[in-house]
């Protein structure tokens, strides 16, 4: 037999291999050099001068980097945790009742993911400012109330999305025995209802978690002065210039989505496997 | 009876909090967006809603529709070379094997899962004047030069750095950079239900790759290509960072002159006006992928 690809193996082809590694070397290069350079002891970011973790060290003791690192992150966990909610009560809403008007809200639930950012972020931006002013002095957590609000209104649907197709293989006969049994409305639904939408739940928390994380343009729009998260922050230092401090926060930035959607696999994968 | 009492409840329980929250928190505003489209500025600060049109009128001023238009053409050709450089990808996915399979798919969408300031900060570092572009070319250069210098010919003038950054050519780099995910997994989902007996029963009857291709995939897989092509088109004509971090004066989209009207400029009411036109260009898009992709089944990526 000789060695020859099979015609569908489109893989063993040399320009197709070309190809491939062409286009995952634009996808990654960028990012792995502004990894690697993020180590580089020399300020120019341009040629290797030898390894450092002075960047990170310099980002550690950048108080203002730690405090946008520190909303950024406590916005998007109180994000995950509103959206939660809201995001299981809606798609066991859509999926349960039969209403007037259901199609409506169902349309309408579906707009923040197809709104462009930018509209979205205009949105807020006269909202907070000209129609429920959020005060600036607030207390530092509730300072943050009005960029919270936004990341629940465009990450919400994205979980219900998430637990609705996962509510599609529940089989009502279970939630109709427990009921057979005894079990309450509430008890039906904390004991049958919830372990099986459980992997959905965890799935649609990650991804509330990384959209509220990674936002730029929503929350340019709606953060004041006091209340700079994370993307903001590098935005302004990114305009300013390229600095191995940047590549430096930008890197933590990736370990931690990374190591997010990492758990999140993992999570999918044994739920799928059990 | 208590238990239908409790359905009720219930019921409530679960509509109320979901459909108030989208209501007040994101009908009302882009409600009150769509008011401010139709009045002027009135004062420093205040905003009168008159019912005035003259907002979407200033919108066709040829400056404007010259912004649109360079949009449109800038998220178009975005699309399509999201569409040629991912069609191969795609297809390789679906022949890969089982074990290459997933570890391709993540790889595409790892970028994806990245923040979008961070991909774009990293295309900054590669593209700049003293960046790994122009350092890259710059000593292909040398070396050129050298050579030229050992066979005896003259040795090139010093390597000037190509402007790579800060105008369109950056643009549309970056957005290609961004948006090519969105085209490649619905190209996957569609390529993946393809009959792979047509192919061979056509590379079998003596058709060339190209001609099974072009006559036997492309058409069978015209719904996923439809779903790509839009799905890259519109987040790609609202793109708002891109433009602005690697465009220059002229490279200015839809989204930059609407974030000026709200900062900058102070015109609040024509900034409305742009985003509404904005998002019915978007629905429209929306709508014509259901139209032209109506009886498929859903590829599974709800984005």
């Amino acid at each position: 037999m000789s060695d020859r690809p099979a015609p569908l193996e489109y893989n063993r082809l040399w320009p197709m291999r070309l190809w491939l590694a062409g286009v995952f070397f634009f996808l990654y290069s960028p990012l792995i050099t502004l990894i690697a350079f993020s180590f580089n002891d020399s300020k120019r970011n341009i040629v290797w001068r030898g390894f450092t973790l002075d960047y990170y060290r310099k980002l550690f003791n950048n108080d203002e980097l730690m405090l946008a690192f520190a909303n950024s992150l406590t916005i998007a966990l109180v994000t995950t945790i509103l959206s939660l909610v809201l995001g299981a009560l809606a798609a066991i809403m859509l999926w349960r009742f039969r209403f007037p008007l259901k199609g409506v809200i169902e349309g309408t639930l579906s707009l923040p993911i197809v709104v462009p950012e930018i509209c979205m972020g205009v949105a807020m931006l006269l909202f907070f400012s000209r129609v429920v002013p959020w005060p600036h002095d607030l207390p530092w957590p509730l300072s943050l109330g009005a960029i919270i609000i936004a990341h629940v209104s465009f990450c919400f649907p994205f979980v219900a999305m998430v637990v609705r197709a996962r509510l599609a293989s529940f089989n009502k006969e279970q939630e109709e025995a427990a009921r057979d049994l005894g079990a309450s409305d509430w008890q039906a639904f904390r004991d049958v209802l919830v372990p099986h939408m459980k992997p959905a739940l965890i799935a649609g928390a990650l991804l509330s978690f990384t959209l509220s994380l990674d936002d730029f343009v929503i929350t340019f729009f709606t953060s004041g002065p006091n209340t700079v998260t994370f993307p903001v922050k590098v935005y302004s230092m990114v305009r300013f210039s390229v600095t191995p401090e940047v590549n430096a926060a930008s890197t933590m930035l990736i370990v931690l989505t990374v190591a997010l959607m990492a758990l999140m696999m993992l999570g999918q994968r044994k739920s799928n496997s059990s | 009876m208590a238990l239908e009492k409790q359905s009720r409840a219930a019921f409530w329980v679960t509509v109320l909090p979901p459909t108030l929250w989208i209501a007040v928190f994101f009908l009302i505003p882009l409600g009150i967006v769509w008011a401010y489209s139709f009045g002027h500025n009135e004062g420093l600060t205040g905003v009168a809603i008159t019912g005035t049109f003259d907002n979407y009128i200033r919108a066709f001023d040829p400056l404007y529709l010259q912004i649109f238009g360079k949009s449109i053409a800038v998220a178009g050709l975005t699309t399509l070379l999201c569409l040629i450089i991912g069609f191969p990808v795609a297809l390789a996915i679906v022949f890969a094997n089982e074990k290459m399979r997933p570890l391709l798919l993540l790889l595409v969408m790892l970028p994806f899962w990245t923040n979008l300031l961070i991909r774009t900060y990293a295309l900054i570092a590669v593209l700049r004047t003293e960046g790994f572009a122009n350092w890259t070319l710059a000593w292909f250069w040398n070396q050129g030069s050298t050579l030229a210098a050992l066979v005896g010919l003259q040795p090139f003038p010093a390597y000037q750095p190509l402007e790579l950054l800060y105008n369109n050519f950056a643009v549309v780099v970056g957005l290609v950079y961004v948006h090519l995910p969105f085209m490649v997994l619905p190209l996957y989902a569609a390529l993946d239900r393809l009959d792979k007996s047509l192919m061979e029963a056509s590379l079998d009857l003596g058709a060339g790759h190209l001609r099974t291709l072009f006559s036997i995939v492309v058409p069978l897989a015209l719904p996923g290509i439809v779903s790509g092509v839009i799905i890259t088109f519109v987040p790609a004509l609202g793109a708002y960072l891109t433009p602005d971090l690697l465009g220059g004066t002229d490279s200015q989209m839809i989204a930059n002159v609407i974030e000026r009207q709200f900062k900058r400029a102070n015109d609040w009411p024509f900034g409305a006006a742009l985003s509404f036109l904005l998002m019915y260009a978007t629905f429209a898009a929306i709508a014509l992928r259901a139209y032209l992709t109506r009886g498929q089944p859903a590829d599974g990526h709800g984005i």
